[in-house]
């Protein structure tokens, strides 16, 4: 098998953008899930609203495509009642960190056995481009015309104060190192969230003077700082720049989990 | 062997739950309904099911939903502020016909309102509360007995309706304690038999479509937005839009007379009282103090949909007294059928109308 059998063929085209970075990730989670040698039978997707939220609808497992924030709570039930299920969670920086916030950092507490892919764009993409909790300081939205004035939420440094036994960032440009953190938090027990910088060229590149797709995905390519560098340039006592994005795994541990599948409850 | 308890309403109704094979409670602690959800976090675990407690009322209701794809018998409960919270996933099971159960054991509003008084306010918004048209099944006890029967009941209409289904209790129902008969076993019927290859969302009988459970191979996608019959979004067509929501309604509408279930007492009575859950103790009152009177009584435990067809059984009938604990609105959907005058007779501050009180309306009218 390879990633292209967990695609539902009848619903493509998508509707993503042109130059729309989600569906990068998208093969990059289904390539991990592919490599897992997991049942399609055994296996579902459940998401919220946004773009990053019509991902499962393109899979053919049974999927769960749910009410804006509410992902999280959707995918504890199932998780919950029939922890034989992997369950992978797609959502985005709106649907998890502004109106889903409260479900996230609980399910990071619960440290719940899902594995949850943020696609980060720092916008409200599918509305047509309003700021987001993570739209950068000083960046254009439709809502921020004058450019953001409120901090930006660092995703996954919330995830792990919260409790999430495993956390990893990188970015759309970053593939392989992509696929190899999905698998490592699909392969982890507990809660797993791998945050997903992503370019979105309609709503956030074009107000933010990246005139093409390239641009913004070197931007955040330029703009990205490996978690091993930064620790060394703090141990150097140097400052981090607030525009750079630490990648790589933040996090792994095994604190509690929820939700295990029997075979995986430890004595 | 049956077997006879001293219970409270609340213990009642999860009990009700477990016999009925409730395998999921997902729930967040209001007054005047905790005892519920104290009760399935003792007994749950036990009996191979899972309890959650979540982070609020809309992770709640999520949670339930999602529990109920894997195939599980799942239900909340709840009182008014936390049903608030539920409606946009109450119409997502709506939308979606995901088979669950919510108790509203029902307490004075708006907002905070009095949390240990009873009332009947949340009657409309468990039936309109969620954006958009859909239709909702939903059962109000009178008794700790019927807390039990009916709570075990609302598992199968859920299940063969695929739809959310209330159990509208108010404060005094869910706290009171009575004797109660507890049966060996209630009545249990599945969910409709999903047909493998076939699309998932088309309807059988009774414009209900068989349930595709998760885990079981069907590759389901489940989604609110408007779908056709394969579950894919379509959400700019508009006759399948319309098609969709008026079968949604019309699947409840249409058993309308199946669902109903209502006591006549005095068929041949010019004035009737009509009641549901506490009211109707004191209706009961009213016809005991008075043996000599002929008082009507319509005693209805389906109030959605609320079973019209039996206004017409009072052949004599002059007026319909409906005594609520709210401002009437069950009084205005009894006056859209109706072809008598109503007289509404409204309580509110969280006590039962008194026998007298009620007496007193009828008398007036004699």
């Amino acid at each position: 098998m390879s990633f292209e059998d967990w695609f539902r063929q009848d619903r493509l085209p998508h509707i993503y953008c042109a130059g729309c970075g989600n569906g990068t990730i998208i093969n990059c989670t289904l390539a991990a899930v592919d490599s897992m040698g997991w049942k399609k039978e055994d296996t579902v997707f459940v998401s919220g609203i946004g773009c990053s939220s019509r991902a499962p609808g393109y899979i053919v497992t049974d999927s769960l495509h749910t009410t804006h924030g509410r992902a999280l709570a959707f995918a504890t039930g199932v998780k919950m009642a029939n922890p034989k299920l992997h369950v992978v969670v797609f959502t985005g920086d709106g649907d998890l960190a502004a109106i889903g916030g409260n479900h996230f950092i609980h399910a990071c507490r619960r440290n719940i056995d899902l594995t949850v892919v943020c696609m980060n764009n720092q916008i409200y993409g599918m509305t047509g481009g309003q700021g987001s909790p993570t739209t950068p300081r000083g960046c254009i939205s439709t809502t921020t015309p004058y450019g953001s004035t409120e901090p930006a939420f660092d995703l996954s440094e919330l995830a792990i104060a919260a409790g999430a036994n495993y956390v990893a960032r990188w970015t759309s440009y970053h593939v392989k190192e992509l696929e190899r953190a999905v698998k490592t938090g699909l392969e982890t027990p507990g809660f797993s969230f791998i945050e997903v910088l992503v370019q979105c060229p309609t709503n956030f590149g074009r107000r933010n003077k990246f005139r093409q797709v390239a641009d913004q995905i070197e931007y955040i390519k330029a703009h990205s700082l490996l978690k091993a560098k930064r620790d060394r340039l703090l141990e150097q006592g140097e400052r981090i720049p607030e525009d750079m994005y630490v990648v790589g795994e933040l996090m792994r541990r095994s604190r509690p989990a929820m939700g295990l599948a029997p075979t995986e409850v430890k004595p | 062997m049956t077997r006879t308890e001293f219970w409270q309403g609340n213990i009642a109704s999860a009990e009700g739950a477990l016999a009925a094979g409730c395998r999921f409670f997902g729930g967040y602690p209001i007054t005047p309904s905790t005892e519920i959800a104290e009760h399935m976090a003792a007994k749950l675990p036990k009996r191979g099911g899972v309890f959650i407690q979540m982070e609020d009322e809309l992770a709640s209701i999520a949670s339930v939903i999602g529990a109920s794809w894997t195939g599980a018998r799942a239900m909340t409960a709840t009182s008014g502020p936390g049903f608030s919270l539920m409606m946009e996933n109450i119409g997502y099971a709506a939308m979606t016909e995901t088979p669950c159960v919510i108790v509203n054991v029902q307490r004075g509003g708006p907002s905070t309102g009095q949390p240990t008084m009873a009332a009947q306010g949340d009657m409309m918004q468990c039936r309109f509360g969620s954006h958009g048209d859909y239709a909702i099944i939903a059962l109000c006890p009178a008794s700790v007995q019927e807390m039990y029967d009916l709570t075990a009941k609302t598992f199968n209409l859920a299940d063969q309706y695929r739809v959310p289904v209330f159990l509208m209790a108010d404060e005094v129902i869910g706290h009171m304690r009575e004797r109660i008969i507890v049966p060996d076993a209630v009545e249990h019927t599945g969910r409709p038999a999903f047909l493998p290859g076939t699309p998932p969302f088309k309807p059988g009988a009774g414009l209900i479509p068989g349930f595709p459970e998760f885990g079981k191979g069907y590759g389901t996608h489940v989604t609110g937005l408007t779908h056709d019959e394969r579950g894919y979004p379509c959400a700019t067509n508009p006759g399948l839009h319309a098609a969709l929501v008026k079968r949604l309604v019309d699947k409840i509408e249409s058993a309308t007379q199946k669902l109903a279930d209502f006591d006549v007492v005095n068929p041949d009575a010019e004035q009737i009282f009509i009641a549901y859950g506490a009211p109707v103790r004191t209706v009961q009152q009213v016809i005991h103090d008075h043996p000599d009177r002929k008082i009507g009584f319509l005693r209805v435990r389906t109030v959605w949909p609320f079973p019209a067809h039996a206004l017409a059984l009072f052949r004599c009938a002059r007026r319909f007294i409906v005594p609520e604990l709210n401002l009437g609105q069950i009084a205005r959907e009894i006056e859209r059928h109706a072809k008598v005058p109503i007289t509404s007779v409204p309580k509110l501050g969280g006590e039962l109308h008194t026998p007298a009180e009620l007496f007193a309306v009828w008398e007036a009218g004699a």
